[in-house]
């Protein structure tokens, strides 16, 4: 697999606007080749809707996106097509198609990149041996080329999320964007996920910007964190700067940790 | 916990609260019935509803029967074969409609037709297509392509076409957007995105549809030789008309068989596609 160089992530004063309200409100952040980024922050902060502008799935009301010094907001056809194949999208619902093969679910990454012959071929799903062995790295890499020829949605929900991370290393973009990505699956699955996901990204210097509505998944595996509130940006720096202060400043008030014992006796007090 | 008995004890001690009376549709539902008697009543004058004259006529259906009752089995081999040219009628007819109702139904579908004008012409031919009856269609083409099973295959393929188109344009509208969204966003084109994000979604739904109207077609076959489309239909009509009720009946009994035939293989293949 060739060595992809992520291009610099700029947002000039991104804002959007949905019938009146500002889900996102002058939005303004920097990210570096080859960083992890979280988006933190509460639900309905705006996380989602500034991932989907940074994979064109939608566009800014006003303000610009870019990669590199391409506006991705004034892509359409075939460079919007282009601009896809270089990003790498993660969903929380792992998005796979259900009742293709974890093979041809990891070959669907490459579909940004034929030309010719190989174009018209994957229209009856056909792929030649090059394509086909970057489909099997992928697998290999997270560990799942014994369910090569399974049904996708025969797999655990883990097992999905690593065929999608399979698939994003066949199709080799330049920048993974991932929404949620461990929001469905147990801790267990959730930490192999991305611990998968932070390996593939350090391996080949990807930027990885993922949305992650736990603040401990950002603290373990994020190099820089941006906090949401309301449509704002109101923290932008590493892990370690994330203190009760900016957590409060996110979140407004945290809620005090779970002390179950304390809640016994005071619902026995009370009868 | 300790205290959740006697709240659920206190919840049921409570006298029974009181709320407004259940909303009655028994006015409704009778004006309901008052309507549907006058429209049913009207429509039996309409259409001269006089079941009495069954009870009547009795005796002039009992000479009908016996014919039927006693089929002749002098032309069978004919019959047989036009059975067989009716079932490749169906065929053809559904290859057609199959080829028919792709384009159609994936242009016609919300979620995949590129453009809007695009999505309602294609729903057009579509209604246009259901709209003409399949005898309708029969009588156009017999005078196009003249007498014969080709004019009855055409008939049969643009008519189920416009029926298949609007199944399938119905189920891809249905189909799970994610799974097309995971596709699309590694940069494939449109057609990628078709073969592998909605395809697989809508492939055994739509073999089953193609199945069912396959058995449909088989019927609509065996009729459409009465207007020219060739098949049996022809031999049917034939025998009525001349009041032949021994060979009439034959050829019913060889419809209702290969009617039954077509049905159970193909409702074991629709089993076996899902």
């Amino acid at each position: 697999m060739r060595v992809p160089i992520s291009p610099v992530v700029s947002l000039d004063e991104v804002s959007k606007v949905f019938g009146g309200k500002r889900a996102l409100d002058a939005v303004c952040a920097t990210i570096h080749p080859g960083q992890f980024v979280a988006i933190v922050g509460p639900s309905g902060a705006g996380k989602t809707t500034l991932l989907r502008c940074l994979a064109a799935a939608t566009t800014a009301t006003s303000g610009a996106v870019r990669f590199g010094s391409i506006d991705v907001g004034t892509l359409t056809g075939a460079a919007l097509r282009q601009h896809r194949a270089q990003v790498g999208m993660i969903y929380q619902q792992f998005n796979l198609v259900r009742r293709l093969s974890v093979m041809e679910n990891v070959l669907v990454g490459r579909l940004g990149h034929l030309h010719g012959w190989r174009w018209w071929a994957a229209l009856a799903r056909r792929f030649d041996a090059a394509e086909r062995a970057t489909a099997l790295r992928g697998l290999e890499h997270v560990g799942l080329l014994e369910k090569v020829w399974r049904r996708a949605d025969t797999l655990s929900g883990g097992e999905q999320q690593r065929v999608a991370i399979a698939k994003i290393l066949a199709q080799s973009p330049q920048v993974i964007l991932a929404d949620e990505p461990v929001a469905s699956l147990d801790v267990v699955n959730g930490r192999l996920v991305m611990d998968t996901l932070r390996r593939v990204a350090s391996a080949s210097g990807l930027t990885v910007v993922a949305t992650l509505h736990h603040v401990e998944y950002a603290r373990g595996y994020a190099d820089r964190v941006l906090g949401l509130r309301d449509g704002r940006l109101v923290f932008n720096g590493p892990p370690t700067e994330l203190g009760d202060d900016a957590l409060a400043a996110v979140f407004g008030e945290y809620p005090p940790p779970l002390d179950l014992e304390a809640d016994l006796a005071a619902a026995e007090s009370a009868a | 916990m300790t205290a959740t008995p006697g709240v659920l004890a206190e919840t049921l001690a409570r006298p029974v609260p009181v709320v407004p009376p259940m909303p009655s549709n028994a006015r409704r539902n009778l004006l309901t019935l008052l309507t549907l008697a006058v429209v049913f009543a009207l429509a039996a004058r309409v259409i001269e509803l006089r079941p009495l004259e069954l009870a009547r006529d009795a005796g002039n259906i009992a000479v009908f029967l016996k014919g039927y009752l006693q089929p002749s089995f002098a032309h069978i081999g004919e019959y047989a074969w036009q059975c067989v040219v009716t079932a490749c009628i169906a065929l053809w007819g559904t290859l057609l409609a199959v080829t028919v109702s792709i384009p159609l139904g994936l242009l016609g579908a919300r979620n995949l037709a590129p453009h809007p004008l695009i999505y309602m012409g294609a729903r057009r031919v579509m209604d246009l297509l259901r709209a003409v009856n399949e005898f309708v269609f029969a009588l156009m083409f017999v005078t196009a392509v003249g007498l014969g099973p080709f004019a009855g295959m055409l008939a049969l393929g643009l008519h189920t076409g416009g029926v298949l188109g609007k199944l399938l344009s119905e189920t891809v509208e249905a189909i799970d957007p994610g799974q097309v969204e995971g596709v699309a966003a590694a940069g494939a084109s449109r057609l990628h995105v078709i073969s592998f994000g909605v395809i697989p979604q809508v492939l055994p739904n739509f073999l089953s549809y193609i199945l069912l109207r396959f058995e449909s077609d088989i019927r609509s076959a065996s009729v459409i030789g009465m207007v020219g489309g060739g098949g049996i239909g022809f031999y049917l009509w034939d025998t009525i008309r001349a009041f032949n009720d021994r060979e009439a009946a034959t050829v019913i009994l060889l419809i209702v068989l290969m009617v039954m035939a077509v049905d159970v293989v193909s409702s074991r293949i629709r089993r076996a596609a899902i």
